[in-house]
C-alpha cells in the first residue's frame, strides 16, 4: 500500500466518521494522519488507536467512533447516520406564509385588533395555537429577556470600600519608592450563575415542546451576550446534550439543529431514569453545582416515582435552585396530583406555571432572581 | 528520553508501579513523539493524574502541578512579582544612599525587576525547568478564560514578561491535561490535544494493580477486593462507584486491620474508605451482606 494510497483511505474514514455526526475538522484530520504516520500504517489496532486520540472530544464521540471504524474497515455497510431517517420534530409543520395577523380582513380596527391580539397571543396556552399563530408567537420570542442569576466570585475588584486590597496598596506604594500611599480597597465581584434547563421531551409534552425549546433558546443567546453559561438537555426515555444545539445563533436553524439531535421526541417519560443519568454524567460532577436548575415537565411518569423523588433530593443538594415548571399549573382545576409532581414537589424550591409566552416571562423573573 | 513504541512506554510506565493498556500506551506515545498536549478525561479515581506522576518518574523529568480552581489566573499559573521583597530592596537602595541622581533612580527600578523577585509560578516553572512534565490538573474547574490563556500557551510554548522579556522553553515540556468533565472545553484547546478517555480497569488488570501499588496485601485479600468492588461497579444504584483510588485504600485499610479474609463486619467498619456517601453505604452493606453470606 502506497502512503499516498493509504492517506487517502484515512481521509476518507475522516470523512465517513464526519458524516456520522463526530465534529472532524481539517486539522483534526491531519492530526489523525500524523498520529497514524507515527504508528505505522497497514496495522489495524494502531491506526484505530490514532484516530481515537486525534479524532474523539468525548465519551459520545467515542462510542460513535467505535460504530464508524468497524464498519468502515471491517464490513462496508450500515454506517451509523448522524440523523434518523424522518425526526418526529413538533416544529417541522410550521407554515412559511406571511401571517401578520389578520390576513384578509378588511376590517378598519385592523391594528387595534392586531394589538390585542399579541396580547392575547402572550396569554394563550401554547398547545392550543393554531399553526399561524404559533408562528407569530415564535417571533415575540424575541421580547424576552431573561437576565442570567448572578453569584459572588472568589476573585476581587477594586471597589471604593471594603476590604483593603494589600498587593495593590504595596503596588502604589512601589511607585512612589516605597512611600506609604493611599489605602486601596477590593470587594468581591459577580458572575453570572449557570443555569441548567431540563426539557421534558416526551409525549405528553409534545405541545409545549417547540415552545419550550425556543424559551431554552432565548435563554441561552441572552446568556451568552452577558458572559453566563446556560446548558440544556432534553428528558424522556433518554438524555441528550442540547447546548450545541441551542448555541446557533439563528432560533429556526437552533430548532432545526435541535431536531436533529433529539432522537426520543414523543416518547414515553422516564424522568427518575433519565435525571440519574443526568447527575452522574454531568450534575454532580459540577455542571449542577451552585446553578439554577430548571425542570419543565407535566410530571407524568412512567418509571418509579420514588426513583424520581430520590433524584430529585439529589439534585437540590447539588443545585443553587431547583424551579419545577409545569404547563398545566397555570390552568384552572389544576391540582398536583400526578405522581411524579408529587414525588418532586417537596424538592423543589419553586413551583411554577409553563405554558404561555406571558408564564415564561414570569419565569425568567423568577430565574434571574435565584 | 527515546521512545522507540508503545510497548516501550507501557513498559517504562510499567517499571514505575503504573499499569497501562496499549490504548493508553499508545496515546501516550504519540504524546511524547508529536509533541503534543494529552487531554486525559475519566471517571475520578483512574489514574489520570498518576499517569503525569508515572511519566515524569519514568523519564527521570520534574513534575510541575497546576490545580486548576474557579477563579484562577494568570498570576496564580504564570508569574507574579513579589512586592514586598521588591520594597525591602527599595528601603535597602535608600539606605544606602542610592537614588540621589537620575541615572541612579533607573538603575534602582530596573533592578527591581529583576527575575530574583520574579515568583515563577507553575506554567512558567515548567517552561524554565523544560524539559519537564507539566501537569494542569482538572481543566474543567478553571474559567472560559483561562482556557484560552492557555491555549496561548500550549501553542507556542513561551510567556513573554513585559519587564523582563520572552521566556522560551528550549524543549516543549511534556503538558498532561485532566478533566472530570464538569464541563465541556473549548473545541479549540481540545483540538491541541490528543484525547484518551480513561475507563475503570477490569478484573485482571486492577488485581495487578493493587499488586504494583499494594505489595503488602496479601493475594487472596487482594483478589477479594478486586472481586467485590467490580460487583459494585457493576450494579446502577450508586451515586458514586468506587475509582481505583477507593480499591486501594479499602485494600490497605483491610490489611492494616490484620483482615485475612473479609467478612461482614470487618467490611462494614471500613466501608469509609470504598464509598462516600451515606446512602451508598447503606446500599453496599446490603449488597455485601447479600455476597459474603452466600
Amino acid at each position: 500500500m502506497s502512503e499516498r494510497h493509504a492517506d487517502e483511505i484515512l481521509l476518507a474514514f475522516a470523512r465517513a466518521l464526519r458524516a456520522a455526526g463526530v465534529p472532524v475538522t481539517h486539522d483534526r484530520a491531519q492530526g489523525f494522519l500524523a498520529a497514524a504516520a507515527v504508528l505505522g500504517v497497514g496495522d489495524q489496532r494502531a491506526t484505530y488507536l490514532a484516530g481515537r486520540a486525534t479524532l474523539c472530544a468525548g465519551p459520545d464521540d467515542l462510542e460513535r467512533y467505535d460504530q464508524v471504524f468497524h464498519a468502515f474497515f471491517n464490513a462496508r455497510d450500515g454506517l451509523p447516520r448522524s440523523r434518523p431517517a424522518h425526526p418526529a420534530a413538533p416544529f417541522a409543520g410550521l407554515p412559511l406564509e406571511e401571517t401578520t395577523g389578520t390576513g384578509e380582513s378588511q376590517d378598519e380596527e385592523v391594528l387595534r385588533a392586531l394589538a390585542s391580539e399579541t396580547e392575547v397571543l402572550r396569554q394563550r396556552d401554547v398547545a392550543s395555537l393554531s399553526a399561524a399563530e404559533k408562528h407569530r408567537l415564535a417571533g415575540m420570542f424575541a421580547t424576552l429577556r431573561p437576565r442570567p442569576p448572578v453569584r459572588r466570585t472568589a476573585r476581587h475588584h477594586a471597589w471604593r470600600r471594603g476590604e483593603v486590597d494589600a498587593s495593590r496598596t504595596l503596588r502604589a506604594s512601589l511607585r512612589r519608592m516605597g512611600e506609604p500611599a493611599e489605602i486601596a480597597w477590593r470587594r468581591r465581584g459577580v458572575r453570572p450563575r449557570r443555569v441548567v434547563l431540563l426539557v421534558d421531551v416526551s409525549g405528553s409534552m409534545s405541545g409545549y415542546a417547540d415552545a419550550l425549546l425556543r424559551l431554552a433558546h432565548r435563554f441561552t443567546q441572552v446568556g451568552r451576550e452577558s458572559g453566563g453559561v446556560v446548558e440544556t438537555f432534553t428528558v424522556g426515555t433518554r438524555l441528550t446534550h442540547l447546548t450545541r444545539a441551542m448555541r446557533v445563533r439563528d432560533p429556526e436553524r437552533a430548532l432545526v439543529a435541535a431536531g436533529e439531535t433529539v432522537p426520543d421526541w414523543s416518547g414515553g417519560t422516564r424522568l427518575g431514569e433519565t435525571l440519574r443519568i443526568f447527575l452522574d454524567r454531568w450534575g454532580q460532577r459540577g455542571l449542577a453545582r451552585g446553578a439554577v436548575v430548571v425542570v419543565f415537565s407535566d410530571g407524568w411518569e412512567r418509571g418509579d416515582p420514588t426513583l424520581l423523588g430520590e433524584q430529585m433530593a439529589r439534585l437540590r443538594r447539588v443545585a443553587h435552585r431547583v424551579v419545577w415548571v409545569n404547563p398545566h399549573r397555570g390552568k384552572d382545576g389544576y391540582e398536583p396530583v400526578q405522581q411524579g409532581v408529587v414525588a418532586a414537589l417537596p424538592h423543589c424550591d419553586d413551583f411554577v406555571a409553563g405554558h404561555s409566552l406571558a408564564t415564561f416571562a414570569e419565569l425568567a423573573e423568577v430565574v434571574s432572581r435565584a | 528520553m527515546l521512545l522507540s513504541s508503545p510497548a516501550d512506554v507501557a513498559a517504562r510506565l510499567g517499571a514505575t508501579g503504573y499499569l497501562s493498556d496499549d490504548a493508553l500506551a499508545t496515546v501516550t506515545y504519540l504524546a511524547l513523539r508529536m509533541q503534543r498536549p494529552l487531554l486525559l478525561e475519566g471517571e475520578p479515581g483512574t489514574g489520570k493524574t498518576a499517569l503525569a506522576e508515572a511519566i515524569a518518574e519514568s523519564l527521570e523529568l520534574p513534575l510541575v502541578r497546576l490545580q486548576c480552581y474557579e477563579g484562577i489566573d494568570a498570576t496564580q499559573a504564570l508569574y507574579d512579582w513579589d512586592f514586598p521583597r521588591q520594597i525591602l530592596h527599595l528601603r535597602a537602595l535608600e539606605a544606602a544612599g542610592g537614588g540621589q541622581d537620575g541615572q541612579g533612580v533607573e538603575e534602582a527600578e530596573k533592578s527591581l525587576y529583576d527575575a530574583r523577585f520574579l515568583l515563577a509560578r507553575p506554567v512558567l516553572r515548567a517552561l524554565q525547568e523544560s524539559p519537564a512534565v507539566l501537569l494542569v490538573d482538572e481543566v474543567d474547574r478553571a474559567d472560559d478564560e483561562f482556557e484560552a490563556f492557555l491555549l496561548e500557551v500550549l501553542s507556542t510554548y513561551q510567556v513573554s514578561i513585559p519587564e523582563l522579556g520572552t521566556v522560551r522553553a528550549s524543549t516543549p515540556p511534556i503538558v498532561v491535561l485532566t478533566s472530570n468533565r464538569t464541563r465541556e472545553l473549548h473545541d479549540a484547546l481540545k483540538r491541541r490535544c490528543l484525547y484518551h478517555w480513561i475507563d475503570h480497569p477490569g478484573l485482571e488488570r486492577e488485581v495487578e494493580i493493587l499488586r504494583s501499588r499494594a505489595p503488602e496485601v496479601s493475594e487472596t485479600l487482594r483478589r477479594q477486593v478486586v472481586e467485590l468492588v467490580q460487583l459494585l461497579r457493576g450494579r446502577d444504584d450508586l451515586q458514586k462507584p468506587p475509582g481505583v483510588a477507593e480499591t486501594l485504600d479499602w485494600a490497605r485499610a483491610l490489611h492494616h486491620l490484620g483482615t485475612a479474609d473479609i467478612d461482614l463486619a470487618t467490611a462494614s467498619v471500613t466501608l469509609g474508605a470504598l464509598v462516600k456517601y451515606r446512602e451508598d453505604a447503606d446500599r453496599v452493606r446490603h449488597a455485601l451482606d447479600q455476597v459474603l453470606r452466600a
